[in-house]
């Protein structure tokens, strides 16, 4: 399964008075570890909500691969490839790490109506648990009941939820949030290890750590996309600095 | 087991416990008390009743008001056929498990769109209609029910109206019933199930169809209450309206919950307790109700997870 390309266009939310999103433009292309950076309350997260189907949108259009997925409900997005994670961890609580993973191996295999045959004797799916669960760095935790993980852990565990789940398109919606510098470190390289398997979206509040790894670099502000470009062309862009790095023009 | 979430059946307990049931009304017999033999049987159907409500508010969730409504039609549907003259329970319960999911469909089709408190309102509503439909069709006997002729006809040599092969029929169903819904919640639906309970909204994240996964679970809850109604109406041998009463809801939920909702055998348990106590008390006082208030208070305030959540805290606590 290569990478999908995403096409967002005019897209637009409005909460009340709030104008959340407004005619954002952007183009994910396929493979690439696109970030999406902008002071709290910019509305990344209010377009990740969008992009991945859990808010309606007031205007525009997104294009997964090029087909019109912009009334195409939440858990058929999901089947589409698109993969998420949320700011808050949502995970299991009641189920364990290894049951969480195991749970998004089967949204991957599309099993949901079996009446019968039990589940946790199939060996296939338990193994592309555990695969997720090493590859999260979790292993030492598969017994644990996700609500009692470490904050940190959960992070870890929210991101497995998305890579087990088989989406080819990830939704990563501040990954790092609340972790200590050496997990927020681990994080980013197993981020940086995704590269390339997956279209990435990228949200970030950090924006060193977000200078290294993104190819581009998109600036949110009040809802609206005031520059994309290189690493480079961000750090230097004068709106970017005066918006968001609170300078002013040199 | 690398599964936490896998409920594997304990081989000899299973054991002990089928014995227990198979030579029980032998038991009864052998010390001159037939009568309790009638109350085991109703134990049996409530238990399988309270097992099917226990898939929706333990494993999925959905705190279910209207159960009797299912009960209610599976019980019609035997007294109606049985007025037309189909007397075989090879064909009148299957239909009243049909009745029962296909009234699920309907009444979760909508009620599933809700969630909280809307969606135990809704369903109480919807269980409220259905009480009034019968009470005021002149068909279904109104106010005054139907009174089944006689007992639904199994197989030659089996005999319904002897109360103990009702008995063993009873327990038959309720073994099966058991034994699906074990299956059921380790398998990939059960497994849905338990994640849309836990967080629904991740679930559809993930790419499950979780409307559609609860209604499945929805109708088949209904199907099998259907099936207890069925049941019902052989051993009481009248259906009338209080079938479909909100009390019977409440009470199937009450056995639920004090059985423990989310444990295999909570329904069980929640059911046997629970006419027990109805029964022994109902002996010493008029007041009986207020004991049965009594004791699930005590079980809310010492074992939150219902009787079988504490017997299995117990356990733990003494293998530690
Ligand atoms: N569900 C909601 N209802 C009302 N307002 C909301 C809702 N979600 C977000 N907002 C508002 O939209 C704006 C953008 O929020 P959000 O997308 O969370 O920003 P960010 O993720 O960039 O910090 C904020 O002003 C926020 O208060
Ligand atoms: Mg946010």
């Amino acid at each position: 399964m290569s990478a999908p390309s995403l096409a967002i266009s005019g897209l637009s939310k409005r909460f009340g008075g709030v104008v959340a999103v407004d005619a954002v433009e952007l183009q994910l292309q396929s493979g690439e570890l696109h970030a999406l950076i902008g002071p709290n309350g910019a509305g990344k997260t209010t377009l990740v909500q969008l992009l991945s189907g859990a808010e309606r949108v007031d205007a525009g259009s997104i294009h997964l691969d090029g087909r019109d997925i912009t009334h195409v409900a939440m858990h058929q997005r999901a089947g589409l490839g698109l993969g998420r994670s949320y700011q808050i961890s949502s995970v299991f609580a009641a189920f364990s790490v290894l049951d969480n993973l195991a749970l998004a191996a089967q949204a991957r295999a599309r099993r949901r109506w079996g009446c019968w045959a039990p589940v946790a004797a199939d060996a296939v799916l338990f193994a592309a648990a555990r695969g997720t669960l090493d590859a999260i760095g979790l292993s030492a935790r598969a017994e644990t009941p996700a609500g009692a993980l470490a904050h940190g852990e959960r992070r870890q565990l929210e991101l497995g939820l998305a890579l087990a789940s088989g989406a080819s398109m990830l939704l990563l919606d501040e990954p790092m949030a609340g972790m200590a510098a050496a997990e927020a470190e681990r994080m980013l390289a197993l981020i940086a290890s995704l590269r390339g398997k997956f279209t990435i979206l990228l949200v970030e509040h950090d924006m060193d750590a977000v200078f290294r790894l993104a190819d581009r670099i998109t600036v949110l502000v009040y809802g609206r996309v005031i520059a994309t470009g290189g690493a480079e062309d961000i750090r230097r862009h004068p709106d970017v600095r005066r918006a968001y790095l609170g300078e002013d023009q040199p | 087991m690398t599964s936490a979430l896998h409920v594997s059946a304990r081989p000899g307990f299973a054991l002990a416990g089928a014995i227990l049931l198979l030579v029980l009304p032998l038991g009864l017999l052998a010390v001159d008390q037939p009568f309790y033999i009638v109350l085991a049987s109703r134990i049996l159907v409530f238990a399988l009743i309270a097992s099917s409500l226990n898939l929706l508010i333990g494993y999925g969730g959905m705190i279910s008001f209207g159960h009797a409504a299912f009960v209610g039609i599976g019980a019609y549907t035997v007294a109606g056929l049985m007025q037309a003259g189909i007397v075989s329970a090879w064909l009148a319960w299957p239909i009243a498990m049909l009745a029962g999911a296909v009234l699920a469909l309907g009444i979760g089709w909508i009620s599933l769109r809700t969630s909280g408190v809307y969606f135990i309102m809704i369903t109480l509503a919807f269980a409220q209609m259905a009480y009034y439909a019968i009470i005021s069709l002149k068909l279904l006997g109104g106010d005054d029910g139907l009174s089944l002729g006689g007992r639904s006809a199994l197989l030659p040599g089996i005999d319904l109206k002897a109360d103990l092969s009702f008995y063993y029929v009873a327990l038959a169903c309720f073994a099966a019933s058991l034994a699906f819904l074990h299956r059921l919640i380790n398998a990939e639906l059960g497994r849905a199930l338990q994640g849309v309970r836990d967080n629904e909204t991740r679930m559809e994240a993930l790419g499950f169809p979780t409307y559609r996964i609860k209604l499945a679970a929805f109708i088949i809850a209904g199907a099998l209450a259907g099936l207890g109604g069925a049941l019902l109406a052989n051993l009481t041998g009248l259906v009338s309206p209080s079938l479909l009463h909100w009390t019977q809801s409440g009470a199937l939920m009450i056995m639920v919950i004090l059985g423990g909702a989310g444990r295999l055998l909570g329904g069980a348990i929640g059911a046997a307790v629970l006419l027990i106590i109805e029964e022994v008390l109902r002996d010493y006082t008029i007041h009986w109700q207020l004991g049965v208030g009594v004791v699930l208070l005590a079980i809310v305030l010492f074992a939150p997870s219902g009787l079988a959540g504490g017997l299995a805290g117990l356990r733990q606590r003494r293998q530690a």
